[in-house]
């Protein structure tokens, strides 16, 4: 090696967490009593001590330079004793142990230009995947839709309240690495078009059993002749598993890759069960940087919601007291072929009573 | 550094109020090759609407097969910064606790070998170091493991556990869920970092039913705390709620799913037995209501996204687990699963599917789980079961 290294561990797993615990937090480990927001970016939770964690919540695009990450550093060393966390949705908090650290806290925040926010009934961060930026199977770029859909939208993370949470991620393919099929309101990068087959690369970069076995509706199957596969187009939903496992079966198409709108999830177990988001819109172009006609057809949807849901209502909740039928009214959405499911789960879908709603 | 490539495209993300992505690679690129080869090849995307990331690679350090996605260009001669452009997953820390010293290290070391970008975080957890070369996987392994911190999984293994924010910091946490996260992730190190099994297998402790950390959606293994006991209830706390403007009926005994609530005007009553457990008037009361206290964790399994034959939700296979160390009732339970998985799994079927495939019942008996009312949400329709040669008079 060319340089002096330090010598390498393996298996040792990640540092055990209690060392990055702040004093207050360590102190209060598992006895904490009650909490409460106390603005769209700020709560405070209370011990059995009665000692206190505030915490201030600050949007981050989860695509984080070193150099900003360091300014985080700079900020959790002058207010917090040097100790920061991130959510599950890629924010960054600041925790403090006194209300009176609070103000000046938040008054550098907004300073540098931080976004605060993203606690209670409003649109936290957005859950998204790597998109053009990392991925070789991306029908899109999530970090670009986000920005796009997020500077329409950030009214609702750091001021403006909504009936109840509201959940929004982004995937660039179906492949999904995020919790977008169970989402308030999520982007899907979709293809339209199948797979093209790369008969002379298949023999070399491909297990043809592996190819044949990764297709969902059974229209891959093999071509001994060409020592290859064949695809019964009519069968393929386009779902790209097979490029996934063969690389010689690439599916991105520029003129037709585009995104889905998928509405009504939810993980929580609250008031209901947790729910698998629906599709709402099958299919957009890709139009970046802005996507308006995305972020356009996300508002309709937020409108829609915002105006029909009780308090503490989630967007799927709200859906299903009202009927996908009125959904689709209320949001002007068009209703389409597409709209109605025939894969693995169909029937379970279909309206199996002569109730509905004109 | 001067901007190597023109970026209008890009440039518009830069607007607007919401953090920006691109101000982020541009930071970089003032003193990154890679970032500034990636803003011209991203700007080409945007372009053309079409990635250029070529199909994977397999590449990673010394006695690892997880740890590392392989990344190249397909357009390498245009962007050399990006020829290879590699992702590290780095093992968070549960609960994303950092100290701004561990922060400042992990910076330096990938200023020094990588493109200075990260992703905090990947969607399963770890800190994500977008972008490196071949020839500096090892010494940025090095670097890393030498300072306590070690790699986290891809491919067919145990990928890197993750969790709510549990004890550290919300009174709902019904176990140790950083605790349990960070023991499973010792205990599977060798699952984790070579990849032996049909496909992935992801683990996502929650504290309660509100699931923060989305654990019946996205891990094939979802350990959510819950409890057995009543609901703690202060009556004062309750009466402060009236009083300060809440509409006790609608907002809480309105919303209740199962009814077990009454609301008289002075008192909360709370029929605990019909009660189901699902955090909402907690959550909305948070200073009156509290979980019991006789607490644990009920286990589900099998969630996943769309792929191969539609997303999967995790379901009920153990009603209640008391979940303290040394959590030897726990493991036992996976190793089993897992064996199961090994014997009957196809390459790429996750554990959802698999029972899918071979039902729900098969997997109940060869597991050597109790069959429980609460595992469905209603019994079968059809008349169509099967019978043990045990159950056949002779």
């Amino acid at each position: 090696m060319a340089e002096n290294l330090p010598e390498r561990q393996t298996d040792i797993g990640p540092p055990h967490f209690s060392k990055f615990l702040p004093p207050v937090i360590k102190n209060n480990y598992g006895q904490w009593k009650y909490h409460e927001i106390k603005s769209p970016g700020v709560m405070v939770h209370v011990a059995e001590s009665g000692d206190q964690v505030w915490t201030v919540r600050v949007a981050t695009p989860r695509l984080l330079s070193t150099d900003t990450i360091r300014e985080y550093c700079d900020i959790a060393e002058k207010h917090c004793d040097g100790y920061l966390r991130f959510t599950t949705r890629h924010n960054v908090e600041f925790m403090v142990d006194s209300e009176s650290k609070v103000e000046p806290l938040v008054n550098e925040l907004k300073e540098k230009g931080y976004m605060i926010g993203g606690i209670g009934p409003r649109i936290s961060n957005v859950v998204h995947t790597q998109g053009w930026v990392h991925c070789h199977s991306a029908a899109t770029d999530a970090s670009g839709l986000v920005k796009a859909m997020m500077d329409d939208l950030h009214e609702y993370f750091h001021t403006k309240d909504l009936p109840a949470k509201v959940r929004l991620a982004v995937a660039c393919c179906v492949n999904m690495c995020g919790a977008v099929h169970c989402s308030d309101i999520a982007l899907v990068g979709v293809h339209k078009t199948p797979p093209r087959i790369e008969h002379d690369k298949v023999k070399n970069l491909c297990e043809i059993p592996s190819t044949v076995a990764s297709c969902p509706t059974s229209a891959i199957s093999p071509d001994p002749k060409a020592k290859s596969v064949k695809i019964k187009l009519e069968k393929c939903m386009y779902c790209g598993n097979c490029y996934s496992v063969c690389p010689a079966m690439p599916i991105a198409d520029p003129k037709n890759d585009g995104i889905a709108i998928v509405v009504g999830g939810k993980v929580s177990n609250l008031r209901s069960n947790p729910k698998f988001s629906k599709l709402a819109v099958p299919w957009i172009p890709n139009n970046p940087p802005r996507w308006p006609e995305v972020t356009e057809a996300v508002k309709k949807i937020l409108d829609a919601y915002i105006a029909g849901a009780k308090k503490h209502e989630r967007l799927g909740e709200w859906v299903e007291r009202i009927g996908w039928e009125k959904f689709f009214k209320v949001t002007g959405l068009e209703f389409r072929l597409q709209h109605i499911d025939d894969f693995t789960f169909a029937r379970e879908t279909w309206r199996m009573a002569a109730t509905f709603k004109w | 550094m001067g901007q190597k490539h023109q970026t209008p495209l890009l440039d518009e993300l830069e607007k607007g109020a919401f953090p920006s992505f691109v101000k982020e690679i541009k930071r970089a690129a003032e003193h990154s090759e890679y970032a500034q080869d990636l803003l011209g090849q991203l700007e080409l995307s945007y372009k053309e609407k079409v990635t250029h990331w070529k199909h994977g690679g397999i590449v990673g350090v010394r006695g690892y097969g997880a740890g590392v996605i392989g990344r190249y260009s397909d357009v390498p001669d245009k962007f050399p910064g990006v020829a290879h452009f590699h992702t590290i997953r780095v093992n968070q820390p549960a609960g994303f606790f950092y100290t701004s010293a561990a922060l400042r290290e992990i910076c330096d070391i990938w200023d020094k070998y990588g493109s200075g970008l990260t992703n905090m975080h990947g969607s399963t957890g770890d800190i994500i170091l977008l972008g490196t070369r071949t020839e500096n996987l090892e010494p940025v392994f090095a670097e890393l493991s030498s300072r306590g911190w070690d790699l986290g999984g891809s491919g067919s293994a145990v990928r890197t556990p993750s969790c709510c924010v549990g004890p550290g910091r919300c009174e709902w946490a019904c176990y140790d869920t950083l605790e349990l996260t960070y023991q499973i992730t010792q205990r599977f190190q060798d699952e984790l970092h070579r990849p032996m099994f049909p496909y992935k297998f992801k683990f996502k402790m929650a504290g309660c039913a509100v699931d923060c950390i989305a654990s019946i959606a996205r891990a094939d293994m979802s350990i959510i705390g819950t409890w057995k006991d009543d609901i703690q209830i202060d009556q004062d706390e309750v009466r402060n709620y009236a009083n300060s403007g809440m509409d006790i009926q609608a907002e809480i005994v309105d919303m209740c799913p199962t009814g077990c609530m009454s609301w008289d005007g002075n008192e909360l009553t709370i029929n605990n037995e019909d009660c189901n457990r699902c955090m909402h008037c907690i959550a909305k009361m948070t200073k009156a209501l509290r979980p019991g206290k006789e607490r644990g964790a009920t286990i589900l399994l099998g969630s996943k996204a769309p792929i191969v034959t539609g997303a999967l939700m995790s379901w009920v296979i153990v009603p209640f687990m008391k979940m303290e160390p040394p959590y030897e009732e726990l493991y036992d339970l996976v190793e089993r699963i897992w064996e199961f998985w090994d014997e009957h799994g196809k390459n790429r079927e996750r554990i959802g599917e698999l029972i899918e495939r071979m039902g729900f019942p098969t997997f109940i008996k060869e597991v050597g789980l109790e069959p429980h009312p609460v595992m469905v949400k209603e019994p079968r329709r059809d008349p169509f079961f099967f019978w043990s040669e045990e159950d056949i008079e002779k």
